[in-house]
């Protein structure tokens, strides 16, 4: 008994530190508790959170643009297309075999499509069809039962429903490129599409408008449980550009098979109502990606048709230049009877320079030569004027210099000064240079752009300047500032232009507008030189331009303003290699100017009120 | 008067029997079996399918197998103590070398019927015989050395045919019954000095044997963050469930880790965690509280024995029994590396249930046979 009773002791007392020790291990346990649960759990109740919710952007639709009228150039159309949720169906390949029975597939999509499945889980809906017509979608739907996993989908794509009339001004969308991410998440999604160049570009903050934000809850598979809050995006907003659909539209009907441009503008408050460039692209490749095929196209064809020459193609002016030179004699003290007598050719130095008629002119004073554009009167004044005087008038016209209509393509021209010369040539200036620039060749270049805002300025006698965005309301509108020149001077160039187009010894009257008297044109033909004309040939026979190659062949010019009474537009034609500036560009200006005239009297309802005009009084005579 | 009691015990019939059985005890295994209910009906979205159901009635099975297991006698217990150990020892060389694969790890022996697992049976059969060991010793006896190296073969044994399985976590808990029936039999201190010591030494030579999957625990345990998406996925998501639960919980069912899935093993291993999430700091204080009065009255029964064998069965078992809980919930909130060792009483699974509820039908037997007077040697006669 004894034995036992002290066996029942030591049996306690060692039971008790088993206890003890679990008591103590418990309490690790609490207080591991405490710390996970307590302590640390706001941490932890943000992981958790973290883990279980997924935040979705919501992609907005992308606001249109549209022409002054409202004419839709960029929108959105349905995107019918079809999706296949894997975990739907028994066998994909059953379900892909029906489909292909309803729609063609080929064996590259089809490979494809089992990839993308292979790849992504099996609730992830994976693209197999896109872009699918009316028909096939509603077949698709039609055939369903016999389609397990396959739903058909509609979302949006980008469409022009001018196509390639406008899209060098309106650009196209594309895929983001790496270097296009920045800081708006939305552009990270997969199938976002961004403006790539024209107005989708500069214009893209606005059209894109911001994304909604979807809160869901995923498990740990990522599937989607359920969707905890929403808050809409914000559209995009439409944009309206100065742009009449209808014009460009004719614009590019009248130059096809030309590569060339014209630009249509509004002399008062400078919008621009075409801004055509020949030959156009198809916007919509970009947008699903080119192939190799269609981007060697693009950029082999020696006619560029991705570059908008309306604002990228810089080309010598010509006679379109003689404008500058006269009103650069005016302002240097030269009056309108300044007189020369044209034999033809002047010999100046050791080179004899030719003016365009052989037989020569006879004597001419200002407006006369501009009428029957000749050179000799030209290089005399601009001899006597000097390089930079000229150019300091081509400047207060607007060339030499981008004109700021936005568009990042727009280059600037030369309008060489003895200066310019020396610093990106490092030689010094020839006077015989100022001769040939004196009638629009040699280093000056202008933009047809350009050259429409000079005329537009030649018309107002305001510097107006181009635009091709319709100011917000209330966005305040810069004031347009008279172009400084003397009256005397822009109105014997304004006489000059209107004699090139009435009078009947002028180089554009057969290109006049008939039978309208209130819509009298007032131009100015050029023909710019590609080729130097050789001395045998000067002897012998110039080549016409029909016998030589398209590459050596004149540019075509032509610039315009009209009515010649009350000058509402300014035109300018370029036709590259197109040959004579009369017989080639000044009745496809003559044409537009008439469309313009049709149109303007077309009862048509702006999309919304135009902008008050901001010139008045604008000419006189 | 004592002695007059322990006469009567000798042969009560089944009703006295039953009414000596401690049913404040079955009451609480019965109330943390049903909480494991909920956190299961939870676990499956709120459906007795697919665990409660088959989970609950392997509980009523169990529970007449404990009940059964109280009612026999406790001498023929520890009459056939050798051989039901020497069995479990059989079964466990048997799943070694015939044994089919399962989990990575060969535990289970398919008995055709019915799949049998062996390192199961010897977690009861080890304290059973351990208990019987040193109820034929003196105090004096427990002392000598030359009673010690019996006992250690017995534990040895079986914990060295486990780690080759491999089950580290049944090696544990054996080890630790084990150790506890050999400390409240009164083995002396120095001996468990020395086993510390020897332990920290061999480590290094541990270390070197083990698996590649348990080294990852280890590493994955010592800095979680350092495969977030391999092995450190699961004790993350599990820190980050326990955690945001809080005080107060998530809400039964609204477990955001468990129904979606960040949480692995949910309705076995991880189980606590699932419940800690949802019912919060104070539900999962609750399970503890539960656990506790377990154990308070599991060692209350092997103090209130007056009988070695009881003592040391009845403390062995219910220490098993607090092995298991805190090995689990350690694990699962990162005190201790990941081993497969199921929440008593709550975790989804047949085997470790009917362990436990077989464990506490011993614990059971001894308090109905508490008074009774036990030889030294059975078969021998007591008076």
């Amino acid at each position: 008994m004894k034995r036992d009773a002290a066996h029942q002791r030591l049996f306690t007392r060692r039971a008790l530190f088993v206890g003890v020790s679990q008591v103590v291990l418990v309490s690790a346990l609490v207080a591991r508790m405490y710390d996970l649960q307590v302590v640390q759990s706001d941490q932890y109740k943000v992981l958790a959170d973290e883990n279980r919710i997924n935040l979705r952007l919501l992609p907005p639709p992308r606001g249109r643009i549209l022409d002054r009228n409202g004419v839709e150039i960029a929108t959105n159309k349905q995107n019918y297309r079809a999706v296949l949720i894997a975990e739907q169906t028994k066998s994909v390949e059953r379900t892909l075999e029906s489909l292909g029975k309803v729609i063609p597939i080929t064996s590259y999509e089809r490979t494809k499509i089992m990839r993308d499945i292979s790849r992504n889980r099996s609730f992830v809906p994976v693209t197999v069809a896109e872009n699918l017509s009316w028909d096939q979608f509603a077949a698709i739907n039609v055939n369903s039962p016999d389609l397990p996993g396959l739903q058909p989908e509609i979302g949006e794509t980008r469409h022009y429903p001018l196509g390639d009339a406008m899209s060098h001004v309106v650009g196209y969308v594309a895929a983001v490129a790496e270097a296009d991410i920045g800081e708006d998440p939305m552009l990270q999604l997969p199938g976002f599409r961004i403006g790539k160049s024209g107005i989708e570009r500069i214009q893209d903050k606005e059209l894109r408008g911001k994304a909604g934000v979807s809160r869901v809850e995923v498990n740990a598979f990522g599937r989607v449980i359920r969707e905890l809050t929403r808050r809409d995006g914000q559209p995009g907003e439409d944009v309206t550009i100065t742009l009449d659909a209808e014009l460009q539209k004719y614009a590019v009907a009248r130059l096809a098979g030309e590569s060339g441009a014209v630009v249509v503008m509004d002399v008062r408050n400078g919008d621009v109502l075409t801004l055509a460039s020949t030959p156009g692209f198809d916007p919509l490749p970009f947008n699903v990606g080119l192939n190799q095929r269609q981007w060697q196209e693009l950029t082999r064809d020696p006619r560029n048709p991705l570059v908008n020459k309306a604002l990228s193609g810089q080309f010598p002016p010509g006679s379109t230049f003689k404008m500058m030179v006269a009103i650069a004699a005016m302002e240097s003290g030269l009056t309108r009877d300044h007189s020369v007598f044209c034999n033809g050719a002047l010999d100046f130095g050791s080179h004899t320079f030719h003016c365009w008629k052989k037989q020569g002119h006879g004597n001419l004073t200002m407006a006369a030569a501009m009428e029957h554009s000749c050179d000799i009167y030209f290089y005399d004044v601009a001899r006597r004027v000097g390089i930079d005087k000229i150019a300091e008038i081509g400047n207060r016209f607007g060339l030499g210099k981008p004109t700021g209509i936005g568009l990042a393509a727009e280059k600037a021209g030369v309008m060489p000064t003895r200066d310019w010369k020396l610093a990106t040539m490092g030689e010094s200036w020839q006077q015989g240079e100022t001769l040939i620039a004196g009638i629009g060749q040699g280093f000056v270049l202008t933009t047809p752009l350009q050259l429409a805002v000079m005329a537009a300025r030649l018309a107002s006698g305001y510097a107006v300047k181009p635009r091709l965005m319709h100011p917000r309301k209330g966005e305040p509108v810069p004031e347009i500032l008279p172009v400084a020149v003397s009256p005397a001077a822009l109105a014997v160039a304004r006489e000059g232009m209107y004699r090139v187009s009435n009078s009947p010894s002028g180089t554009a009257y057969r290109a006049r507008i008939t039978g309208d008297p209130d819509f009298l044109i007032a131009g100015k033909t050029g023909t710019s030189q590609v080729r130097r004309i050789t001395r045998y040939e000067r002897e012998t026979r110039v080549l016409k331009n029909e016998e030589l190659p398209w590459a050596e062949r004149d540019h075509a010019v032509f610039v315009a303003f009209a009515p010649y009474s009350d000058p509402r537009y300014a035109i300018s034609v370029l036709v590259e290699h197109g040959g004579g500036g009369s017989a080639v560009a000044a009745p496809i200006a003559r044409d537009v100017l008439k469309e313009l005239r049709r149109l303007e009297k077309l009862p048509r309802q702006p999309a919304r009120p135009m902008a008050a005009d901001h010139v008045s009084g604008t000419t006189r005579g | 008067m004592s002695i007059a009691l322990g006469e009567r015990q000798q042969d009560m019939t089944l009703l006295q029997k039953l009414r000596n059985v401690n049913w404040l005890l079955v009451l609480l295994i019965c109330v943390t079996a049903s909480y494991g209910f909920a956190m299961l009906y939870s676990a499956a979205g709120g459906s007795v399918d697919p665990w409660v159901t088959r989970q609950s009635a392997r509980f009523g099975m169990g529970l007449v197998m404990m009940l059964f297991v109280a009612m026999v006698d406790l001498r023929f217990w520890m009459r056939i103590a050798y051989p039901f150990y020497g069995l479990a020892l059989c079964l466990l060389i048997a799943v070694d070398v015939i044994g089919t694969i399962g989990g990575g790890a060969q535990r289970w022996l398919s008995l055709g019927f019915v799949s049998l697992q062996p390192s199961e049976l010897m977690k009861v059969a080890l304290i059973l015989t351990l208990a019987r060991y040193y109820h034929g010793l003196t105090p004096e006896d427990v002392g000598r050395l030359r009673y010690l190296f019996q006992p250690f073969l017995l534990m040895l044994m079986p914990v060295g045919l486990v780690v080759i399985q491999p089950d580290l976590g049944t090696a544990i808990l054996l080890l630790m019954g084990g150790l506890t029936v050999m400390m409240l039999a009164g083995v002396r201190w120095w001996v468990f000095g020395t086993l510390m010591a020897a332990a920290l030494a061999a480590m290094p030579v541990f270390w070197a044997n083990l698996r590649d999957y348990q080294k990852d625990r280890v590493f994955t345990f010592l800095n979680p963050e350092r495969d977030p998406l391999g092995t450190g996925y699961h004790i993350m998501q599990s820190k980050i469930a326990l955690g945001s639960g809080g005080v107060w919980g998530k809400g039964f069912m609204q477990g955001t880790q468990s129904h979606l899935n960040f949480l692995p093993e949910k309705q076995t291993d991880f189980i606590f965690t699932t419940l800690a999430e949802e019912m919060g700091m104070v539900g999962g204080l609750l399970l503890i509280a539960l656990y506790i009065g377990i154990l308070i009255l599991g060692f209350a029964i092997a103090l209130r024995a007056r009988h070695t064998f009881g003592r040391l069965l009845a403390g062995g078992l219910i220490t098993v029994f607090f092995v298991y809980l805190f090995i689990n919930i350690a694990m699962v909130m990162g005190l201790l590396p990941v081993v497969g060792v199921p929440l008593p009483l709550i975790s989804y699974g047949g085997s470790a249930m009917v362990t436990i509820l077989l464990g506490f039908g011993f614990i059971l037997s001894v308090y109905v046979h508490r008074d009774l007077q036990i030889p030294k040697r059975p078969g021998g006669d007591p008076f």
